[in-house]
């Protein structure tokens, strides 16, 4: 993505946290090198408490101001008010109109959903990529953004395969072309890889050799980051975790608002501990509240099939253990406190009490390892995509690391393996070895009793 | 004061010929070695050091499969984390950040986590009897991935907590090449150790491939190279050291490799085609159909290994490094050896995934028994009419009885 031209004079609308920055996203100036990190350390936090500190300690350097995405719709709305709050009100509307949209996405059901995923794991990977480019001027290596993009959808090409294998099996089976791909899918995906990979080997160029293996290995990086995790997404438990991480981020950003004092960590100035804790405890409410309205719901509950007959998707099932409810003693410590001797509870809000823990413990390091890498390359926002939220990136940072920690703790502590990869498992293996498999399998459930001799037919 | 950082940027935007070259490295060559051949010219000096070298090297690698597949994991696992050290060094001495201690415990660090989650999901594969029997060992079977991420993890906290303020650009360099580093490194010793257990002989052919086409594309060229492993996969066919799976025998406390040879390793007649009859005077030919696998194998790394050594080649040029370390006299560093290697390994596995072995049974077993009642039902029910389907399993009378009662049914509940 190209970078708007900067136009001196442009609206003011966008606040004072774009009017002093010298660094328009993106992109490395000459100017960078005169200004003192301390500068860059206040400002290129986005979550800004106070904005009229910030400029206060604004030094010398001329600003440059930034290209302003903001729809001209919304800059004359907002024309009579002050910069500022013009600028929280703009931040407002958009974090709005993202959660709207976002219940949407969720009510137009799986598929939609899915592809939304991918649409935001590219756009988070070419803006990615887009720095790196910006930070080693090497957009006169056109071979490097063609490769990217080829491995971009190899690696996609991979996890997609599985996921399909997974959800689609009866229709897999049925046409011969998807079988004869799925049954060697490994093989073509690395084939396709190494491809890219000789590609690249034979696209070394004498003098930019450097060059070019940065570009490789930050390609990698990314890829590691960006695209396994947004696949672990899909398969997981998908609205909780994402939830409780936005709660944290509003929560923590509202109460270091409010009520903030103590910084906490160097690398981002503005946030405090108060805002950690206050969003902390706020988030594991919210998360024991939602998981308690999901729960009496099917269509969240319940794994997501391909249904052979109706040619759809469903979601209908027998809710898990999980989601039923059960009675449970309050420990004697917490009845004088709250009055009651049992509570009816799903099982489920207490795995969403440590999914909120994690995401308000853990989730801000994925939101400071950002605001470092931004420091490091000298960046504000990773791009200009949403107004006033900065990139797609700035939205996620947190949601990276609580991805793979969800997948995780499923498959860790819930979720056991998947029924209808077993048996495509089992369909690949000798006669014998399925008899075998088979017959084991009887012994432990008549052994159980669970299977009755009755059930022969 | 130029700052450190915006000195590196500049170096790392100008043109290769700009950055200085790193000093030749020290000589390491023993003594021994030197004295006696203090009194040939340089030039054979050298071809003899790298001689010797090569020749201890192979008898080496032959004394450690005779010991066994055990020590060959260890070696594979010594291998690895000297090659990970050798790519960590260079990339300390590129950024120059010695000086930035937390980097190389953290470098180990991630190394440690990796490998023990890759080793703690072999070992559970592998050792399933040995491990049923320790309850300490079950719960660390058990909660593996989720211990491994829990370890990962607080290595990426310090690594957050250890930014510094003037260096974040270096420390994210360093965590990048930590990780890409881990990647081409780690995997793919794991890989190779995964095809050991299939059995050696999934790693002694891979590897010798990449060794013979070395040496040969050096001395004669394509085709002769791999004639010689034809025969030499040949040979390993025939002895069940080679061919069996690696298995842990919980009572005598060690690795076997005994077994039913599979299909692969039977020997069976071939015909020949019709066009290469002539040329060869035979009309059928005896060969273990693992061979026709062999030539794939050995085709693969004539054509794709290379790349490898090119890649790494173009590394060396582009970090301007005349060897990645000093660590064989001749050779250079292990990782020189290996570079070719890592591509192979990848690719033998998911050759072996797609085209040979099925899923491991037992492992599928396991797995069965953990699932919840249900669903073990729902999945009993279609294994037995898919195998009564097939054949393979005659369904019992009793069974039959019940399905022409059902047939005879009036139609109400179709």
């Amino acid at each position: 993505m190209l970078q708007q031209t900067k136009q001196p004079g442009a609206s003011l609308v966008g606040g004072y946290e774009k009017l002093e920055f010298n660094f328009p996203a993106g992109n490395v100036t000459a100017q960078d090198q005169g200004v003192e990190e301390s500068e860059s350390e206040n400002k290129l936090d986005g979550e800004t408490a106070s904005d009229s500190e910030s400029k206060s300690e604004f030094g010398g350097s001329s600003p440059v101001p930034t290209s302003d995405d903001t729809p001209e719709v919304l800059n004359r709305a907002l024309s009579n008010l002050s910069s500022r709050w013009k600028n929280w009100w703009v931040r407002g509307i958009l974090t709005l109109a993202m959660i709207t949209f976002f219940f949407i996405i969720i009510y137009l059901g799986p598929m939609v959903l899915m592809t939304i995923v991918m649409c935001v794991q590219i756009k988070c990977f070419h803006e990615i990529i887009t720095i790196g480019y910006n930070v080693y001027h090497s957009y006169d290596l056109p071979w490097f953004r063609t490769l990217s993009w080829y491995f971009l959808l190899c690696v996609n090409y991979f996890f997609y395969g599985e996921t399909v294998t997974d959800y689609f099996f009866t229709l897999v089976q049925r046409e011969e072309p998807l079988r004869i791909l799925s049954k060697y899918h490994r093989f073509i995906s690395f084939a396709l890889y190494l491809t890219g990979f000789c590609m690249f080997v034979l696209s070394l160029v004498k003098k930019h050799y450097r060059l070019q293996f940065y570009m490789f290995g930050w390609t990698h990086v990314t890829l590691l980051i960006v695209v396994t995790q947004s696949h672990l997404i899909i398969h997981n438990l998908f609205i909780v975790p994402i939830s409780c991480v936005i709660c944290n981020d509003i929560m923590a950003y509202m109460f270091g608002f409010f009520f903030g004092r103590t910084p906490l960590i160097k690398l981002s100035p503005k946030k405090t501990w108060e805002g950690f804790i206050g969003g902390f405890f706020s988030t594991v409410l919210f998360g024991l509240l939602l998981s308690y309205v999901m729960s009496g719901y099917r269509c969240f509950t319940c794994p997501v099939e391909f249904n052979n007959d109706t040619n759809s998707f469903t979601v209908d099932c027998e809710p898990s253990e999980l989601f039923q409810l059960q009675e449970y003693n309050i420990p004697v410590v917490l009845q004088s406190v709250v009055g009651w001797k049992t509570v009816r509870m799903y099982p489920f809000q207490i795995h969403s009490i440590a999914l909120s823990t994690f995401a308000s413990l853990i989730g801000p390091f994925g939101g400071f390892f950002a605001s470092g890498f931004k420091r490091a390359f000298k960046i504000k926002d990773f791009a200009n995509t949403i107004p006033g939220h900065g990139g797609i990136m700035d939205r996620f940072d947190c949601q990276y690391l609580m991805a793979t920690f969800v997948n995780v703790y499923i498959a860790s502590f819930i979720r056991g393996p998947n029924p209808s990869k077993l048996i495509q498992q089992f369909l690949t293996l000798r006669p014998d070895q399925q008899l075998h498999i088979f017959n084991t399998l009887k012994a432990h459930l008549v052994d159980r009793g669970i299977l009755g001799s009755l059930e022969d037919a | 004061e130029v700052d450190l950082e915006e000195r590196l940027h500049e170096l790392d935007l100008r043109s290769d010929s700009d950055i200085p070259d790193v000093p030749p490295p020290t000589d390491s060559t023993p003594e021994i070695l030197k004295r006696a051949l203090s009194g040939l010219s340089a030039r054979w000096k050298n071809w003899w050091i790298r001689g010797i070298l090569s020749l201890a090297m192979i008898s080496g690698f032959f004394l450690i499969i005779y010991l066994g597949s055990f020590m060959l994991m260890l070696l594979v696992l010594s291998i690895q984390v000297k090659c990970y050290h050798e790519i960590i060094t260079i990339g300390y001495r590129v950024y120059h950040s010695y000086d930035l201690p937390w980097f190389r415990s953290l470098s180990w660090y991630f190394l440690l986590c990796v490998n023990y989650f890759f080793y703690g999901e072999t070992v559970a594969d592998y050792f399933a009897t040995f491990v049923q029997r320790r309850e300490q060992l079950q719960f660390l079977i058990r909660y593996h991935r989720f211990i491994s991420f829990a370890l990962y993890l607080t290595g990426f906290c310090m690594f957050v907590l250890s930014l510094v303020k003037k260096h974040y650009r270096l420390q994210f360099y360093m965590f990048a090449w930590t990780h890409v580093t881990l990647l081409i490194t780690v995997t793919q010793s794991h890989l190779v150790i995964q095809n050991l257990f299939e059995g050696m002989i999934w790693f002694l052919v891979p590897i010798s491939s990449v060794i013979c086409n070395d040496i040969t594309a050096y001395i004669f060229g394509f085709f002769f190279g791999r004639t010689p492993l034809i025969k030499f996969s040949y040979f390993l066919a025939q002895h069940q050291y080679f061919v069996c799976p690696v298995e842990y025998n919980s009572e005598t406390n060690r690795f076997v490799t005994e077994c039913e040879p599979s299909e692969l390793f039977q020997m069976k007649k071939y015909s020949v085609p019709p066009l290469l009859q002539a040329v060869l005077g035979w009309e059928t030919v005896n060969m273990y159909p693992f061979q026709m696998h062999s030539f794939a194998l050995s085709t693969f790394a004539s054509l794709i290994g290379p790349f490898g050594g090119f890649f790494a080649s173009g590394f060396k040029r582009a970090f301007k490094i005349k060897d990645f370390a000093d660590t064989i006299p001749g050779h250079g560093g292990i990782m020189d050896r290996f570079d070719c290697q890592y591509l192979m390994a990848t690719f033998v596995h998911v050759y072996i995934t797609s085209f040979i072995r099925g899923p491991n049974p037992s492992k599928l077993l396991k797995q069965l028994l953990i699932l919840q009642p249900e669903q073990q039902l729902s999945v009993y029910k279609t294994l037995k009419s898919y195998l009564v389907e097939k054949g393979i399993l005659q369904p019992s009378l009793r069974g039959l009885g019940f399905e022409v009662l059902r047939l005879l049914q009036p139609q109400t509940s179709q």
